[in-house]
């Protein structure tokens, strides 16, 4: 029978015969006869026509060039996801398979492949954090957060959580939204001058309420906070410090372990994983040992077998949904294996000296474009002190509208922070319509920099 | 018999074992802006103090490892994988060819809108799609996962009664629920309210009468057909009661692959619908996700859909809507797993509503022909046609000291992945086959051919069962000891001392 659309059922019409002469029915609707009449659908779905392979590529063709995907321009784009380079053989890796194709490894004899990768991605994760232990990764940045929260509640059995305004807006959002009916609530404390947090305004509302300290590092505008001090405060109060990392800055900055954090989570899309439009992300999440049997999602540790033979398997199982059911830590049910399995990949490729050079190299690239931005008239700092990859300027005309007038250039000149205007409160929060965040990755050249800057000076003069 | 041992004579060191000191495999671009020194730069009480011990390999050495870990593992590719619940058919390759276009791909979600048209156009034109295979209205495409998409339409659930001045706290789950449902529930503020199955498989009506006279319901979570196989016929009634009840029913879209064009959910009177799109709609497991998770709601829902929610204006423009006062919020960061998304409609643009209908049809005959063909081999203990999978019991087999355990592993040397197992609770050493579509009447005849043989061993000689898997990477492991002494992460030599974990 010629088929006109994609068809991946292999029975040939006399397969068909046979097998339904095994079921002992006369046709394919009658195994259907449970459905009562009333909800059987008799006329065709309402979707356009099946098409063949070729078909299918062309029209998917047709709406991927009705894009023009940041990764074909000069961006600056960033804001928590980042165009890294990736290494050639992440896709080669992740493509196999026996990877791709495989399900959560239930039958450990049979996926020591997935279980090793995700034991050596937890290695990766406590080593770039300085912490005890790491699960197989989670959803994303935001969800981690929110996971975080519900995990700091029921440890210290205490209804609110303090985050810094240097949190990821949409983090916080997440975070309200998924803990409305459960978890402690949360408060929000505001960014000083500069975008670094207020630490005494964090002080203030830290207490014996307090289940967690929240903070971001680098924050949302690339700020860089005193870890150590959102510890201490947190910690006098008996509450935890959750950080939010980047882990691609990990390998310059000070591991969140060795200043005080007991929770570390983030997004990790930036190693190895495209920025396909913002998902599937790479959420991460490490803790101190002693909150090792409250962490969410999967872990995988090692054992033997019954040859003594080293193994790893699913482990800590009964903090999870289909053990415990209503008494589970959270109803998280998967992970971003294949996502995590990339990031492996690309910090093995990386290595330990590879990391600490990538950060160096984008740290030297943004600190050069920020310091030529900031000799242009009208623009000033946003952001101030150090930073890693990512800086805010003021400009002296609307983000968004720069970012528009430098498209048909080819530029993405950053995120405006307008987008977020109803995040923010406080002194940080004043005239963020002509704030714009840039990111600089190792992609972007000094030739690029310096052509950005001289765009972007044209329409300053303009304005 | 199978035989998976790996490369012969892999090395089956972790990566970090297999790290040598000054190796590399990174190259990156000269530093090509003045290099202020680092002080400057970034300050040294911020600075790392030690590097962390990430491995030290060459680029070959890197591959090598991977791919020896690839060796390792089975995935659809490999075999047939009738892992109940999980629907693990073929992974169509288009999809990921697709997926990486670089106009999808390399997408930034803040990327001006206008320049994004595309993406957004394939996301509203899903999100139609799967409004309409599920016979509702709106669709947000943003959870991650199933149990994702469950917290968010409890979410949802709960704004509906907060919005009409109510607080229910009871949500209804059938003993054959998934744990992600009851897990779900607390998660959303609510409690479960367990509710029995009848003789049949289905939803006990007469205790479900009971549970919903003690009031306070705020909804019921149902998977159609539900884990045991069986479709509930009381379907119609159970929704009748559950709305007058003030609850609204939710479907865990788990096991859609049975009524894709065959029966919407929205017209057995559910109000809400998650779909796994690695599950029904094609998209690869990755070893346990990414996957995402769909939901679709009715119109009377739409207003408390997450945002932004993807809208098409009157010129024809897409766009990303985030003006609506009555949304429960973000349940993510951006706009979903658009990577999978992709994946699914070029699955669903390929097959088309014909095809679809094909896939839930074969799904079912294929199912009911391995339990048929497995009467009289396994106590299967619900008599009545299945739909795309079934439940089977090795509980006979007790007598010879082997258990559903045994079986699965015994299963793996004969290169068939085996069934979900112990699962669900309801049944007795329950192994709980799917088939799905994608496996021939030749791959579905060797399946049963094993599973004849691994009975007739467990007849004659018991111990092949106790002792498998033979032919495995690993013998049987011992999950005791891992969650007695939790090893979570590799040990350095120099951490022994220190007794990192």
């Amino acid at each position: 029978m010629p088929q006109a659309a994609t068809d991946y059922v292999p029975h040939s019409d006399a397969d068909m015969r046979t097998m339904l002469a095994v079921v002992k029915a006369t046709s394919v609707e009658e195994l259907f006869a449970d459905i009562p009449e009333d909800v059987r659908r008799r006329e065709p779905l309402a979707l356009p026509p099946g098409l063949s392979e070729l078909e299918v590529l062309d029209e998917l063709r047709r709406l991927a060039a009705a894009n023009t995907p940041a990764s074909a321009l000069v961006s600056f784009l960033g804001a928590g996801i980042y165009d890294h380079y990736v290494p050639a053989i992440v896709d080669t890796i992740v493509g196999r398979g026996e990877f791709l194709t495989a399900y959560t490894p239930y039958q450990p004899e049979r996926s020591q492949g997935v279980l090793q990768s995700i034991f050596e991605f937890q290695t990766a994760i406590c080593e770039l954090t300085g912490m005890d232990v790491s699960n197989a990764s989670m959803y994303d940045g935001g969800t981690a957060l929110a996971e975080a929260s519900v995990l700091a509640g029921s440890h210290t059995r205490r209804g609110k959580v303090v985050l810094s305004a240097g949190v990821h807006p949409e983090y916080r959002q997440v975070l309200v939204t998924e803990t409305a009916g459960y978890g402690p609530r949360p408060q929000v404390v505001d960014l000083q001058a500069g975008a670094a947090t207020d630490l005494a305004a964090l002080a203030r509302v830290v207490g014996d309420d307090t289940a967690a300290v929240v903070v971001q590092q680098p924050n949302f505008f690339g700020a860089l906070e005193d870890v150590a001090a959102a510890a201490q405060i947190a910690h006098a109060a008996g509450a935890l410090l959750v950080v939010v990392a980047d882990p691609v800055s990990l390998g310059l900055l000070e591991a969140p372990g060795r200043l005080g954090a007991d929770v570390v989570i983030g997004e990790a899309q930036s190693l190895g994983n495209a920025m396909s439009f913002g998902g599937p992300g790479l959420g991460f999440m490490a803790v101190a040992k002693p909150l090792m049997r409250r962490i969410p999602g999967r872990l995988v540790g090692q054992t033997v077998d019954l040859e003594g033979k080293r193994g790893f398997v699913l482990t800590l199982q009964t903090r999870e949904q289909h053990i415990r059911r209503e008494k589970a830590t959270s109803n998280i049910c998967s992970n971003h294996a294949l996502n995590a399995l990339a990031a492996l990949v690309h910090l093995s490729w990386l290595g330990r000296e590879g990391l600490a050079e990538l950060g160096l190299l984008c740290t030297r690239r943004a600190a050069y474009l920020r310091a030529r931005l900031l000799e242009l008239p009208g623009v000033t700092a946003y952001t101030e002190g150090p930073v890693f990859r990512e800086f805010a300027v003021r400009l002296p005309l609307p983000a968004a509208q720069l970012v528009e007038a430098l498209v048909p250039q080819g530029f993405l000149a950053g995120v405006p922070a307008g987008r977020f205007a109803g995040q923010f409160a406080g002194p940080a929060a004043a005239g963020l319509d002509d704030v714009l965040l840039i990111a600089v990755t190792e992609k972007r050249s000094r030739a690029q920099l310096d052509a950005f800057v001289a765009a972007v000076a044209a329409e300053v003069d303009h304005g | 018999m199978a035989d998976a041992q790996g490369l012969p004579g892999m090395d089956r060191r972790t990566i970090y074992e297999k790290s040598c000191c000054g190796r590399r495999a990174y190259s990156l671009p000269a530093t090509d802006v003045p290099e202020v020194p680092l002080d400057d730069l970034v300050p040294a009480g911020l600075r790392r103090q030690a590097p962390p011990r990430l491995p030290e390999m060459s680029e070959v050495d890197v591959v090598r490892h991977f791919t020896g870990l690839s060796t390792l593992n089975f995935g659809v590719d490999s075999g047939s994988y009738p892992l109940g619940s999980c629907t693990m058919k073929y992974n169509p390759r288009l999809n990921e060819t697709t997926a990486q276009l670089e106009g999808f791909a390399g997408l930034h979600p803040y990327q001006p809108e206008s320049l994004a048209q595309g993406a957004v156009e394939l996301m509203w034109e899903l999100g139609e799609w799967l409004a309409e295979i599920a016979g509702l209205a709106r669709t947000t495409l943003q959870p991650a996962a199933g149990a994702h998409g469950e917290l968010a339409g409890l979410l949802i659930i709960r704004a509906h009664h907060l919005a009409q001045g109510r607080e229910p706290k009871r949500v209804i789950i059938p003993d054959t629920a998934h744990g992600t449902n009851p897990a779900s529930v607390v998660m959303a503020g609510f409690t479960p309210a367990p509710v029995r199955s009848d003789a049949r498989g289905g939803v006990d009506l007469e205790h479900l009468r009971e549970v919903l006279a003690g009031g306070d319901i705020a909804g019921l979570m149902l998977t159609n057909p539900n884990t045991l196989g069986v479709f509930d016929e009381n379907i119609v009634e159970i929704a009748r009661l559950v709305h007058e009840a003030g609850g609204l029913l939710y479907y865990d879209g788990a096991n859609s692959n049975a009524v894709l064009g065959i029966s919407r959910p929205g017209d057995m009177g559910f109000d809400i619908v998650h779909f796994n799109t690695h599950k029904t709609f094609s998209t690869p497991h990755g070893g346990g996700g990414p996957g995402a998770g769909p939901i679709v709601v009715s119109a009377e829902l739409a207003a408390y859909l997450p945002v932004p929610l993807v809208e098409r204006a009157e010129d024809g423009r897409f766009f990303l809507d985030y003006d609506r006062p009555q949304s429960i919020g973000k349940m993510r960061t951006f706009y979903g797993n658009v990577g999978v998304l992709v994946r699914a409609h070029t699955y669903i643009r390929g097959l088309g509503p014909d095809g679809l209908r094909r896939v839930s049809e074969t799904a079912v005959l294929n199912a009911n022909y391995v339990m048929e063909s497995l009467r009289g081999v396994l106590d299967v203990p619900y008599e009545r046609r299945c739909m795309h999978e079934f439940v089977a019991s090795a509980t006979p087999l007790k007598e010879h000291g082997v258990r559903a355990l045994d079986v699965a592993k015994r299963l793996l040397d004969y290169g068939v992945h085996p069934p979900t197992t112990y699962f669900p609770l309801i049944v007795d050493e329950a192994l709980m086959v799917e088939p799905t579509e994608t496996e021939s009447r030749e791959d579905l005849d060797r399946m049963v051919d094993v599973f004849r043989r691994i009975v007739q061993e467990a007849h004659d000689d018991p111990q092949k069962l106790l002792d498998a898997p033979v032919t495995m990477p690993v013998r049987r492991l011992d999950e005791a000891e891992a969650a007695r002494h939790p090893v979570l992460r590799q040990r350095f030599p120099e951490d022994e001392e220190a007794g990192a974990c």
